[in-house]
């Protein structure tokens, strides 16, 4: 673990020593480097831009012929998505289980993830080890059994069984991400902090929580995300009091004389919470993703 | 770091094993409960051994013969994955500017696909590529070649798999961007020095520090490839014909579509002990990297 906190402490200064390094043996390939990075920008942004503008074009116009930009501008669709029950509420319904389960995932993790950075105890790799495989488990295999075992406890069409199920790979996720901040805080402050007679539970969220704060922020953006973007769990899992917006989403798609303005915007608006947290959290996109291992 | 032995952490711990437990040991048990009986329909069950199993597993079977097709078309596509996305991520991050506000500028608009829910990257690739309404599915159409995803099957994987860089090769660029930062510059100056050429670097300084985020980023972009099932489901919906069906939507069209239980359940035992099998490699080279690195560094 001690190479997280060498990583930490050198970020700072690492994003601005090793360029005039690197470029003296890059030479003359800087140049090399803007093309690759334009193109790959380009190439993703692309399906992003064609998405956007064709959620604020009219039906006809979409269909008529290609433009690369809306001829007549309208924001009807986003207004139909904004005034139409069975659609907002989908949004509703997505943004309540994803809230309810982000919750639940930091405050099981927390202690755990403490646990885990602190103290040997018996079967602690197995354990953590276990956890590992719960995120990487397919969801596929799951859906099935979470059917029943939520039709059976009466779960079933509510937030809660999305919010529940979802915990499968988010709690393992929390505790992984939380793991990798926690022992990034050295144990002395622990020490000292018994010493001055703070009590576990004050000591915790006095002075050990304001320290990993950046790291609870992560790991419940991540939370939110990967509940946000799972749909088979959550649509297997609903039917229509708490279907989430993807599941209102793939249901347009089969209706008579596709509405692709309609779906564009909607698809526009599911990017959204992503596009509007991300700028917060770019310095920690890459550790998030590795499970707090980088 | 050493931690002290203290089995009293067992309480802390306790709250995530008792909601992991209930989210996955329950749903897994009734998965062999299933996977080890038939039934006539009303919930009448009854015991029948391994015989799932065994017909699954046997590929002269209807049941085995769509199982190892599915799970080499997986494996296929988790290869090809692979072999793209690494060497482009890789790439990419080394390409990535080195100061300014383009820094910033570049990691959000990375991260953007990476954070679009998976079924909105099914419906951008959908329009995207169809040849009436959709940009490249016009283009590649006007430059003369016949491009119809929905129709023929190679046009359905390629689409798939550009689909599949598109979104996931930033998580390989900015996992290797971290490992870069994470070397110091007197490495760079060394190598100056000694005029060591831009291969070199990349070899003998670049490559080994990235050694770490690379195991983590092969591993994450295996298994999520491996369980794919939103993005494909949404584009092709698994066809023309079983084309790209990969393991996760047939395993989803057996439960849910079809609602055989027995052989649905014994298809996901197999494939979860794919996974738990490939997981524990990972786990075991990575916690091995570990240690040599905190030797190293002791």
């Amino acid at each position: 673990m001690t190479d997280s906190v060498a990583i930490r402490s050198s970020d700072v200064k690492a994003t601005a020593a090793p360029l005039t390094a690197n470029k003296a043996v890059a030479g003359p390939r800087v140049n090399g480097r803007v093309v690759v990075m334009t193109l790959y920008l380009l190439f993703l942004m692309l399906p992003i831009y064609w998405l956007v503008i064709m959620s604020l074009k009219t039906n006809t116009e979409i269909t008529s012929g290609l433009t690369l930009w809306p001829q007549n501008l309208t924001f009807d669709n986003y207004v139909t998505i904004f005034t139409d029950r069975s659609w907002y509420s989908g949004y509703i319904n997505s943004l309540t289980y994803v809230l309810i389960n982000t919750v639940l995932s930091i405050a099981f993790a927390l202690p755990a993830a403490y646990a885990f950075s602190r103290y040997r105890f018996l079967g602690d790799k197995h354990l953590f080890f276990w956890l590992l495989t719960n995120r990487m488990a397919p969801p596929a295999v799951f859906a099935l059994p979470f059917f029943n075992l939520y039709s059976a406890i009466g779960l079933f069409d509510t937030p809660w069984a999305v919010a529940l199920a979802h915990c499968l790979f988010n709690v393992p996720l929390a505790v992984w991400i939380l793991e990798g901040f926690m022992s990034g805080v050295p144990r002395e402050i622990d020490e000292t902090a018994a010493i001055d007679g703070y009590s576990f539970p004050r000591f915790f969220i006095k002075i050990f929580m304001p320290l990993i704060a950046s790291g609870v922020g992560v790991a419940a953006f991540f939370c939110f995300m990967f509940s946000w973007v799972e749909l088979l769990l959550a649509r297997t899992l609903t039917t229509v009091n708490a279907k989430p917006i993807a599941a209102t989403m793939t249901r347009t798609v089969s209706a008579s004389g596709m509405d692709w303005g309609l779906l564009a915007a909607a698809g526009v608006l599911t990017i959204i919470p992503g596009a509007l947290v991300i700028w917060f959290v770019r310095n920690y996109i890459a550790k998030g993703f590795a499970l707090g291992r980088v | 770091m050493t931690k002290t032995l203290n089995n009293k952490a067992w309480f802390l711990v306790l709250p995530v094993f008792l909601i992991v437990a209930f989210s996955a040991v329950l749903p897994l048990m009734t998965v062999v409960n299933y996977s080890v009986q038939d039934t006539f329909g009303n919930n009448q069950f009854f015991w029948n051994g391994v015989g799932w199993f065994q017909e699954l597993l046997d590929p002269t079977t209807d049941l085995g013969g769509r199982f190892f097709d599915s799970l080499w078309r997986t494996l296929l596509f988790s290869a090809i994955i692979l072999l793209i996305e690494v060497p482009l991520g890789i790439l990419v991050a080394l390409s990535m500017p080195r100061e300014g506000w383009t820094v910033a500028l570049s990691l959000v608009l990375m991260a953007l696909p990476l954070l679009i829910p998976w079924n909105v990257v099914g419906t951008i690739w959908q329009v995207f590529a169809r040849g009436d309404i959709g940009l490249l599915g016009w283009l590649v159409n006007h430059l003369g070649i016949d491009y119809n995803y929905t129709g023929d099957p190679l046009d359905a994987w390629i689409t798939i798999v550009v689909m599949d860089v598109w979104h996931w090769t930033s998580l390989v660029a900015l996992l290797c961007y971290a490992g870069l930062k994470s070397i110091p510059d007197a490495y760079y100056q060394a190598a100056r020095i000694d005029g060591a050429s831009r291969w070199a670097v990349f070899r003998t300084i670049q490559l080994p520090k990235m050694r770490r985020v690379l195991l983590i980023a092969v591993l994450l972009r295996f298994m999520d490839s491996f369980m794919i099932y939103t993005e494909p489901f949404v584009l092709t919906g698994g066809g023309p014909g079983n084309a790209t069906t990969f393991l996760s939507i047939d395993l989803v069209k057996l439960a849910l579509g079809q609602f055989d239980l027995g052989k649905a359940a014994a298809m996901s035992l197999v494939y979860n002990l794919i996974i738990l099998a490939i997981c524990w490699v990972f786990y075991t080279i990575m916690t091995n990297v570990d240690a040599k690195n905190e030797r190293a560094e002791a």
